[in-house]
């Protein structure tokens, strides 16, 4: 029997709860782990990052308005829908990672298991970075921890999901709306979760994702006046765009996680940091009297 | 009809009087006065207390503190012989010292009016006279106003009264508002000066300066001339933070009415310093029109010595001494 | 009727401060002569020559921050946190019982009201060494590991408007937390950094554990850049901490930055109002306005500008300007002659924009750097004073209707350090101060700081915390586990 034609499928951005095709109309090819092709995605542009930063701005209110129980539910439901999807991650894993079976499922678990780590944090961080400070006076004095704003996330280039949920769900859970540069040769995954996302119960917007290039796209990020931090793990060992990244960042002081010199492994317990490095503390001051 | 809002200064007498209508529109009206919070109220008094008020400005403010004192004896074992000893310090504070002024008045019973007013008689210094079943209010208000009477009869010029704070404190603000007014219809004195009545409020049982503020503002609608915080029984009595908040209601009850209404923290106040300490506060908060024994007074006993020690200090160089100073 | 009450001249006595004719670096435990041309500090209410102070090359500042890693290996990080915190609870008593000294000091360089130094900064300041001084042997409970690490050198820049108030900020954290420091003080109020050194060698400090090198903006670079230190600690401006951020781009310094703002000071109709003002004017009038989370934007509900504007300009009228040493004064002298031409120009372009501005009738007097409290009414969120930083004794009066209006308007600049919010309803307070983009909210109150207290801002207005337990973090390694 001739072999079917199969059903080619070019992925696209997922900005503001939608799927556009790149406003640029460029694409790129993705290869598997062994250089043969699996799909097109999406180029995105230096427009795409604007439309993106616009709908995570958008979003922003409400996301970090809900409850922090809320934000829980909405990560945990996450993580059970990723879980409905298994084959389809293991796939996206095996082609982009080049893993076994086994491995791509081990890779899998990890990413879910991480994101049910992340989701309970939502309403304990507060407990646990903020506090009663008892000031020399009469007042009321609370210190709590708050969203940023929007963050711009480079996810890494390797990891392709364990990595990239490794840096979204700190953002998001803790009120963060983002915007994410996925990795560039191995996008599927990304895109993947994005539909997870676009099926789930986080609000559209949340979580912006685009495929393309991080030196193309960054620079636009880091410098936009309405990002507030930017997470530079993306460009791990590249330590002259990372800088130039840095220095763009300065423009509006956005926080910076900074660029490590290779790729962190990403199955370590992760450090409250990822979540603090991304919140402000908040003071505030009440007189107590009759 | 005049907003549930602060007191605009443009407020006039006649969106005032609708306030005291009734018990509701009164209440609105009391409640509806911005509040007062209480440790902002309090910095603001302590900051004003580390003024330091020296060499020529302090010889000016104790003169002025000498003016201001009600010379007060208000006890049970009171008797002629003591109230004509106080009546007698009270014209001639430091008998060494001619320049020396007269204290304000001397603060008394009813039953002592006419032993006091007798050794002032028209020197100048007042008798006022505790009335109203003072201390505590408590007594049906035809006796109140007979006690009233008999003061004012007996030459006193002054009638300090004591608020109903059950009254107040449940509640009832239209009945405390016209126990004033009544209380002040039996101030008058046809054919002669009216007596000016001073309106204590107890402030130390009223615990609030929400409330003192509300008690304020209603003393002066029933047409006070002082308020006063305290009997000088209970504790605490005047303090610099009340103090500041009856300095505030006046100042604005002026810019809402163009009417003054003086001001006299009574009891605690024993030292020169303390006195100073209030006469700046009535000179930032109320303003220089104030500084004045007929808008400001200290009720108090001991703290005359004292100013007269501090002055006698100030003109002499060197510490003074209780034996210095006569003890009545 | 009444009686004018004059004040007569109540001067605190600046004989109890020994002022030297020159002052050197503070390197390694010892006074040098810096490489740099020297400058003058003045008082600013006099313009009178304070002293000679020496400025730091970068040679000078290579040699303190050898000097600090030297006292870090050897000395700072091996020592017991128990130790370290001795030394400081020593630095701390040293300062309350030199506490008139510096607050007279402080004054005379800064020009700052006695009032202030004496019973805000300086008391401040005692009580931040205190705080510290207690950590540095409880880090393993402050929540960031078990055994948290110091960076190791921390090169400090810190403003002229909290002298040693700044620097307490930044040396007593740092110390607690096992770090060396070279501090720069700003170059108009060198002072009391100065003597803060002595009172190093008089709590037997080990040499290199604080540096303190003088000068200006290049000593400051100097610093920053300099290979060896790990962390950058600066407050100042939000040019200058732009110009950090990209200076230690792809660097492995950590950086915390402190800087300008321009907070709204929101007050609803139901506010209880007499407060209000005097927290419009401690916000405002502190410190002649010479404070970054100052209360430079009033926000008045329109229901009631017209009332709180007369009240607070009746107050504004009782405020005491002039000599800062007298213990009357309110309002002290403005800092340099620089920064008295900055809000001059500001105040002219908030005229000719079309602001309407008033003063109390006010003499200035005709020696030093003087600015009588100003407020402009009828500014909106377009005027040039509505949107930068004037760091002077300069209010713009804005207006808003309802509560979502004000926090718009609030929240509508670059800026996130501070805000204020006056109303008695609590369910409005915490709504307001939860959607307020500021680092610190002043709820009924206003400028009130505390150790214990955690301060840094939001947006332009830097990052990182200073005060407090999450001040800890700014000194030391937090990244635990994995990313």
């Amino acid at each position: 029997m001739a072999a079917r034609i199969d059903v080619r499928k070019t992925y696209k951005l997922y900005i503001g709860g939608a799927f556009p095709r790149s406003e640029s109309g460029y694409s790129y090819i993705v290869n598997d782990a062994k250089g043969r092709f699996v799909a097109n995605a999406a180029l995105a542009s230096r427009k795409d990052a604007r439309d993106a930063v616009v709908a995570a701005r958008k979003a922003f209110g409400s996301w970090s308005g809900r409850t922090a129980y809320n934000r829980a539910q909405v990560l945990y439901r996450v993580a059970e829908i990723m879980e409905d999807r298994r084959p389809q991650f293991v796939q996206a894993l095996q082609q982009s990672e080049g893993l076994t079976t086994a491995r791509a499922n081990a890779a899998l678990d990890a990413a879910i298991d991480r994101l049910v780590w992340y989701a309970g944090w939502a309403d304990k961080l507060t407990q646990v970075v903020g506090n009663a400070n008892p000031v020399a006076g009469p007042f009321f004095n609370l210190s709590t921890p708050e969203p940023t704003g929007v963050v711009a996330v480079l996810a890494p280039q390797e990891s392709s999901l364990l990595g990239l949920v490794s840096v979204v769900a700190p953002a998001i859970v803790t009120g963060n709306t983002v915007v994410v540069v996925s990795s560039f040769d191995r996008p599927l995954p990304a895109v993947t979760f994005a539909e997870v996302l676009a099926t789930s119960d986080v609000p559209g917007g949340v979580v912006n994702l685009l495929t393309g290039s991080a030196a193309t796209i960054a620079p636009w990020l880091a410098a936009h006046m309405d990002v507030n931090a930017i997470d530079l793990v993306g460009v791990a060992g590249e330590q002259e765009l990372a800088t130039e990244l840095e220095v763009a960042a300065a423009d509006n002081l956005k926080r910076v996680r900074r660029a490590p010199v290779a790729e962190p492994d990403w199955t370590a317990s992760p450090s409250l940091d990822t979540m603090t490095d991304f919140v402000e503390i908040k003071t505030v001051w009440h007189p107590m009297g009759v | 009809m005049l907003a549930a809002m602060p007191p605009s200064p443009t407020a006039d007498l006649t969106g005032l009087s609708d306030v005291t209508a009734s018990e509701s529109s009164l209440t609105r009206f009391l409640h509806g006065l911005p509040g007062v919070d209480q440790v902002g109220a309090e910095a603001r008094a302590a900051s004003l207390a580390t003024r330091s008020i020296k060499t020529t400005a302090k010889a000016q403010a104790l003169d002025l503190a000498i003016t201001m004192v009600d010379l007060t004896t208000l006890e049970g074992q009171d008797t002629p012989g003591k109230v004509r000893a106080l009546a007698a310090k009270a014209m001639r504070p430091d008998p060494a010292d001619p320049t020396c002024p007269a204290a304000a008045a001397v603060c008394v019973y009813p039953d002592m009016v006419a032993t006091a007013k007798e050794v002032l008689g028209d020197s100048g210094v007042h008798v006022a006279a505790v009335a109203t079943a003072f201390p505590s209010g408590r007594a049906a208000m035809d006796i109140k106003l007979a006690d009233t009477r008999d003061a004012v009869e007996a030459g006193a010029d002054e009638i300090d009264m004591v608020i109903d704070r059950g009254a107040f404190l449940s509640g009832r603000y239209l009945q405390v508002f016209e126990e004033i007014v009544a209380v002040r219809e039996a101030c008058a004195r046809p054919g002669s000066e009216d007596a000016h009545l001073k309106v204590i409020f107890e402030t130390g049982e009223l615990q609030t300066y929400d409330n003192v503020r509300r008690v304020s503002w209603l003393a002066m609608l029933a047409g006070a001339h002082f308020i006063k915080t305290s009997t000088g029984k209970v504790q605490p009595a005047a303090t610099l933070p009340v103090t500041l908040v009856m300095l505030e209601a006046v100042r604005d009850f002026r810019a809402a009415t163009g009417q003054m209404v003086g001001v006299k923290p009574a009891g605690g106040i024993r030292t020169s310093k303390d006195a100073i300490k209030y006469l700046v506060m009535v000179n930032e908060v109320a303003g220089g029109d104030w500084l004045d024994p007929d808008w400001f007074r200290f009720g108090a006993s001991t703290l005359l010595n004292d100013l007269l020690m501090q002055r006698t200090k100030l003109t002499t160089g060197r510490y003074s001494g209780p034996d210095y100073f006569t003890l009545d | 009727m009444g009686i004018d009450l004059t004040y007569a001249p109540a001067p605190e006595s600046r004989s109890i401060v020994d002022l030297k004719a020159s002052y050197g670096l503070f390197i390694d435990g010892a006074f040098v002569d810096g490489h740099g041309s020297g400058f003058k500090t003045i008082s600013p209410a006099t313009e009178e020559v304070l002293a000679e102070v020496a400025e730091a090359d970068a040679a000078d500042v290579d040699a303190a921050v050898k000097a600090a890693r030297r006292a870090y290996s050897r000395v700072w990080s091996r020592m017991p946190g128990s130790e370290r915190a001795k030394y400081l609870y020593r630095i701390a008593r040293i300062i309350q019982e030199r506490g008139r000294e510096l607050a007279v000091l402080e004054t005379l360089d800064n020009g700052k009201p006695i009032k202030e130094s004496r019973d805000v900064d300086i008391p401040v300041v005692a009580a931040h060494f205190f705080y510290y001084a207690g950590w540095a042997d409880k880090l393993g409970h402050a929540g960031y590991g078990e055994d948290p690490q110091p960076l190791g050198v921390a090169g400090q820049i810190i403003p002229w408007n909290f002298p040693l108030l700044m620097l307490a900020w930044k040396i007593a954290p740092a110390l607690a937390c096992g770090n060396t420091v070279v501090l720069k003080p700003a170059e108009t109020t060198p002072l009391t950094a100065l003597l803060f050194a002595e009172i190093c060698q008089q709590a037997d400090l080990p040499p290199g554990v604080v540096n303190i090198v003088t000068g200006a903006g290049e000593t400051g670079e100097a610093l920053v850049a300099h290979p060896d230190i790990d962390k950058v600690a600066f407050t100042g401006s939000t040019a200058v901490g732009k110009a950090i951020a990209r200076s230690i781009a792809g660097t492995d310094k950590k950086a915390t930055l402190e800087l300008g703002g321009k907070a709204a000071n929101i007050v609803f109709d139901d506010a209880p109002l007499d407060q209000a003002v005097e927290g419009i004017v401690n916000g405002i009038f502190f410190n002649q306005g010479h404070v970054c989370c100052a209360g430079s934007r009033l926000l008045v509900q329109e229901s009631i500008a017209d009332d709180l504007l007369e009240r607070l300009k009746r107050r504004m009228s009782t405020l005491r300007l002039g000599d800062p040493l007298d213990k009357n004064t309110d309002i002290g002298a403005i800092n340099s002659a620089e920064q008295l031409a900055r809000i001059r120009e500001l105040s002219e372009i908030g005229e000719s924009e079309g602001a309407e501005r008033w003063s109390p009738a006010c003499e200035l007097p005709s020696q030093g750097f003087w600015f009588p409290p100003t407020l402009f009414t009828g500014v909106t969120q377009a005027h040039r004073i509505a949107r930068e930083e004037v760091f002077g004794p300069v209010l713009s009066v804005l207006t808003f209707r309802t509560p979502s209006e004000a926090i718009e308007k609030a929240n509508n600049t670059p800026y996130g350090l501070s805000a204020g919010v006056w109303t008695e309803k609590g369910s409005r307070i915490l709504h307001v101060a939860g959607a307020l983009k500021a680092g610190v909210v002043w709820a009924n109150t206003f400028n009130k700081f505390d150790p214990t207290s955690p301060f840094g801002g939001f947006k332009e207005s830097g990052y990182g915390r200073e005060g407090g337990r999450q001040g800890l973090a700014a000194y030391l390694k937090t990244e635990q586990g994995g990313r």
